[in-house]
């Protein structure tokens, strides 16, 4: 029997994997002032681990991303729980946020938030969960 | 008027995916049907982008690029079960 290969499928993820990690960057920092956020951004970037997991191997992927993906949700946890205590350094109340504008050059005005790092812990947790929950049932026999 | 023909295109695409919901429970071989799902995600993208321009919003652009990235995923890891039995390899070369 002939030795079948995809060689279509790795070539179209090699292309396709890195418009979905946009897309799920995109859709992460558009998350303040339009639909998105860190929930849909961590399934999308999930997304793009599974699609290279389909096309490849868990041992190729483990090679590529070399992370322990329960020690990425413990990472996310720790930014959520840092900025909900940030507050409390300050004197205000549990997870109270700020917001600053500042102009850097060539990116124009631009609006700093707090939030965004909670939203890094969503997006790493969901990220990590999710993969961890893929890759325990795909390497189980 | 124009609204009008939207609605028209609305119920042409519903009639193509009544078309492809009756290959997906008649369809005598799986990848018949999975072929027909993927085709009526697609129609899901095309409603979902006429609906958009009849409620004058751009809110839900996002969505279709999620909907075409969720479908070829979805159909190549049907194809991929289909074709090798496993959906994740532990070990490409070994198998």
């Amino acid at each position: 029997m002939m030795k079948t290969n995809n060689v279509i499928l790795e070539t179209a993820t090699k292309v396709i994997v890195f418009i979905i990690l946009l897309f799920s960057v995109y859709m992460f920092f558009a998350g303040h002032y339009e639909p998105g956020g860190g929930f849909i951004g961590g399934l999308m970037a999930s997304g793009a681990i599974v699609l290279l997991l389909i096309a490849y191997d868990i041992k190729t992927v483990t090679t590529i991303l070399p992370f322990d993906f329960k020690k990425v949700t413990a990472v996310g946890l720790l930014f959520a729980a840092g900025t909900a205590a940030g507050g409390l350094l300050f004197d205000k109340p549990m997870l109270t946020h700020w917001f600053t504008y500042v102009n850097p050059p060539l990116l124009g005005k631009m609006s700093l938030h707090t939030a965004v790092l909670f939203d890094i812990g969503v997006f790493l947790v969901v990220v990590g969960v999710t993969m961890t929950i893929i890759q325990t049932i795909g390497e189980s026999e | 008027m124009f609204d009008f023909v939207l609605y028209i295109t609305l119920l042409c695409i519903s009639l193509a995916m009544v078309g492809l919901v009756y290959r997906v429970i008649k369809g005598p071989s799986t990848p018949d049907r999975v072929v027909a799902l993927d085709g009526l995600g697609i129609n899901l993208v095309a409603i979902i982008a006429i609906l958009s321009i009849i409620l004058r919003t751009s809110a839900f652009l996002d969505i279709i690029l999620l909907i075409g990235i969720l479908a070829f995923i979805g159909t190549v890891t049907f194809a991929k079960f289909l074709e090798k039995g496993v959906i994740l390899e532990r070990d490409r070369d070994n198998l």
